[in-house]
């Protein structure tokens, strides 16, 4: 190529423009791309609210439901469970429920429900959401001599309390997340939507 | 010159046309096979590079043929890896030979990549074929993650979740992340669908192309040998080094020998023990996928227990992914740890081999451990040996160095 009459300022102005027209064309280009892994419109608005009939539950007794696709448990606590929650304290990692995003603000009290005795959860350990094991018997496991009663991982070896209170030394970082739930009365419970005049 | 006999005049004529019109056809079979000058005292352990070639090959048209049958679609995913394995002529066949062959892949590819660090072939001048190398074995790990979670299963589904949510430990976006990830609250219908788009497309393409690239960086700086040899150093009076023979036809011949050996035993696990004793394929993937019920026992396939022993043996997660991420991006650094003058074990003191040779068990015992439930002495296992694989690694400039070595002759030693 004659590099003669060149204007080498000319050349490199049009080489950056040209390079920066680009560029930006690409990041806008990449943005459909992108954006199409995100949830779409049918996945969004699959998650209505699901209620839950609670007169059929015997005392201690776990109850599955599916609510946006994740399971949801609803567990009736006898009082013997209740009278057990304030011991466990110092073997958990957070046994005030101080982070705040694992259950709405009516359920950050001691047995982290509305009413002690109907304890829901999304069932979905905060480790690396596989779904917990139901071990409510207070005998010695093998993962724990001194098991007080709860929810064990077998993924990794995380464990919970039956408030959903994570243990110390345990892989799962957080308690186990309490979903938005109200009484519609009495005996039917909803999933999906907090109590009226609740945050 | 041309030969009197008609067709073979004809022969040559065909190639004649054909090489004025692809002209560089002929250079390049030169330069990459019948001229390329690979040393003389290849071993046994010189097998794997062409095996993990041919078992590259064998995935891609068994996938091909899969995916002639397979929905990849949460509803029909499962039944239709069934209607495979029951009702599509030969499909049993040809699914195990698929799902083998994954396994096959990463035992290829471990050897491989122990031949490179017994013999020191990841050292100078050979550092870009160790870290494209070190790329095709990401590739190949999210290949076949994505690929394991197909067919629906339990532990198709159960694994993607875990592997997904590794995600989520990210400071601050890693719950988008997981979301953006899975195109969806939990993984479903439009996670399946976006893994087989990758597992059939996208990554295959990565894959070819990052093969490519590591055999042309390795031709470009010629093979290492078991003793460490630069056979470049010693050229006859023809430029062409006089430890070493062209690739073609003397290893084509011997790596078709070693394929031969190596089908035969595929061949074996294929026929009498498919699932390798739920090593290759778990009893629970025989199980259509439920997202409410975790299985009991949750393991990956064994070619990734070792990396999740170690994060299962870190109680906590943001600290669990972070050594499990490390664990793997460790090795691309291989190349700049190792600091000794020779290469190959051969000529290395006792310090080298004990290390590798405790290395190699700390990753078998580490892969087991990944299998088991994991009790108390399990996970303190876990720990002992993820403390020494990582100390291998980040000790390895100072026993590098310190370690005696023998001088290495110029020449490859005659044997017997």
């Amino acid at each position: 190529m004659a590099n003669e009459g060149v204007n080498p300022g000319r050349r490199r102005f049009i080489t950056a423009t040209t390079a920066v027209v680009g560029g930006v064309g690409v990041a806008f280009a990449a943005v459909p791309f992108i954006k199409s892994w995100n949830p779409s419109a049918k996945a969004q608005v699959a998650g209505a609210p699901v209620e839950v009939d609670l007169s059929k539950i015997e005392p201690g007794q776990r109850h599955m439901v599916q609510w946006r696709g994740q399971p949801v448990w609803i567990i009736r606590r006898t009082d013997a469970v209740l009278s057990r929650l304030p011991d466990l304290k110092d073997r958990l990692r957070d046994p005030d429920s101080q982070v705040s995003d694992q259950q709405p603000g009516y359920a950050q009290n001691d047995h982290r429900s509305i009413k002690p005795e109907w304890m829901v959860l999304v069932g979905l350990c905060t480790h690396l959401g596989c779904a917990p094991l139901y071990v409510p018997e207070m005998l010695p496991q093998p993962f724990d001599s001194q098991w007080q009663g709860g929810f064990f991982c077998p993924c990794h070896n995380s464990r919970f309390d039956m408030a959903g209170r994570v243990y110390q030394g345990v892989p799962a970082p957080t308690n186990l997340r309490v979903p938005p739930h109200r009484f519609l009365d009495d005996n039917l419970i909803q999933i999906g939507v907090n109590p009226e005049g609740a945050a | 010159m041309s030969s009197p006999h008609p067709i073979m005049r004809a022969v040559h004529g065909v190639q004649a046309w054909f090489e004025e019109r692809a002209p560089g056809a002929r250079q390049w079979w030169n330069r990459h096979a019948a001229q390329y000058y690979a040393p003389k005292n290849f071993n046994v352990w010189y097998y794997f590079g062409s095996l993990a070639m041919l078992v590259l090959v064998a995935q891609i048209v068994t996938g091909i043929w899969l995916t002639m049958h397979y929905k990849p679609s949460a509803a029909e995913a499962f039944a239709s890896v069934e209607y495979i394995m029951r009702d599509v002529e030969w499909g049993w066949l040809i699914r195990y030979m698929h799902s083998t062959g994954a396994s096959a892949f990463f035992v290829v590819v471990y050897l491989h990549m122990f031949r490179a660090l017994m013999y020191g072939s990841h050292q100078k001048p050979r550092e870009l074929v160790w870290v494209i190398g070190m790329l095709i074995y990401l590739v190949l790990m999210a290949e076949a993650f994505m690929g394991y979670v197909l067919p629906w299963g339990q532990m198709s589904y159960w694994g993607a979740q875990v592997i997904i949510s590794l995600f989520g430990a990210v400071p601050y976006i890693g719950e988008g992340l997981t979301e953006w990830i899975r195109g969806d609250y939990l993984v479903s219908d439009a996670t399946l669908n976006r893994f087989f788009a990758l597992h059939v497309v996208a990554l295959p393409l990565v894959l070819l192309l990052l093969v490519y690239l590591h055999l042309m960086a390795l031709h470009e700086v010629g093979s290492n040998n078991p003793d460490g040899i630069d056979i470049k150093k010693v050229k006859g009076p023809d430029g062409k080094p006089l430890d070493g023979i062209p690739f073609h036809p003397y290893y084509t011949v011997k790596d078709l020998f070693g394929a031969g050996f190596f089908l035969l035993i595929c061949a074996f696990i294929i026929f009498y023990t498919p699932t390798f004793g739920g090593m290759f394929l778990e009893p629970d993937n025989f199980i259509e996928a439920n997202p409410l019920v975790t299985p009991d026992h949750i393991v990956p396939v064994w070619y990734f227990t070792p990396y999740y022993a170690m994060l299962r043996a870190i109680p906590d997660k943001f600290f669990g992914v972070v050594v499990m991420g490390a664990a793997v991006m460790i090795l691309f650094l291989v190349p700049w740890l190792d600091r000794s003058p020779v290469r190959s074990l051969r000529y290395r003191g006792w310090i080298s081999r004990l290390l590798l040779a405790l290395f190699v068990v700390a990753f078998v015992v580490l892969g087991w451990l990944g299998m088991q439930s994991g009790s108390e002495t399990q996970t303190l296992m876990a720990r002992i040996f993820t403390f020494y694989y990582f100390a291998f690694f980040i000790t390895m400039p100072l026993w590098t160095k310190i370690d005696s070595t023998r001088p290495v002759p110029e020449r490859v030693p005659a044997h017997d």
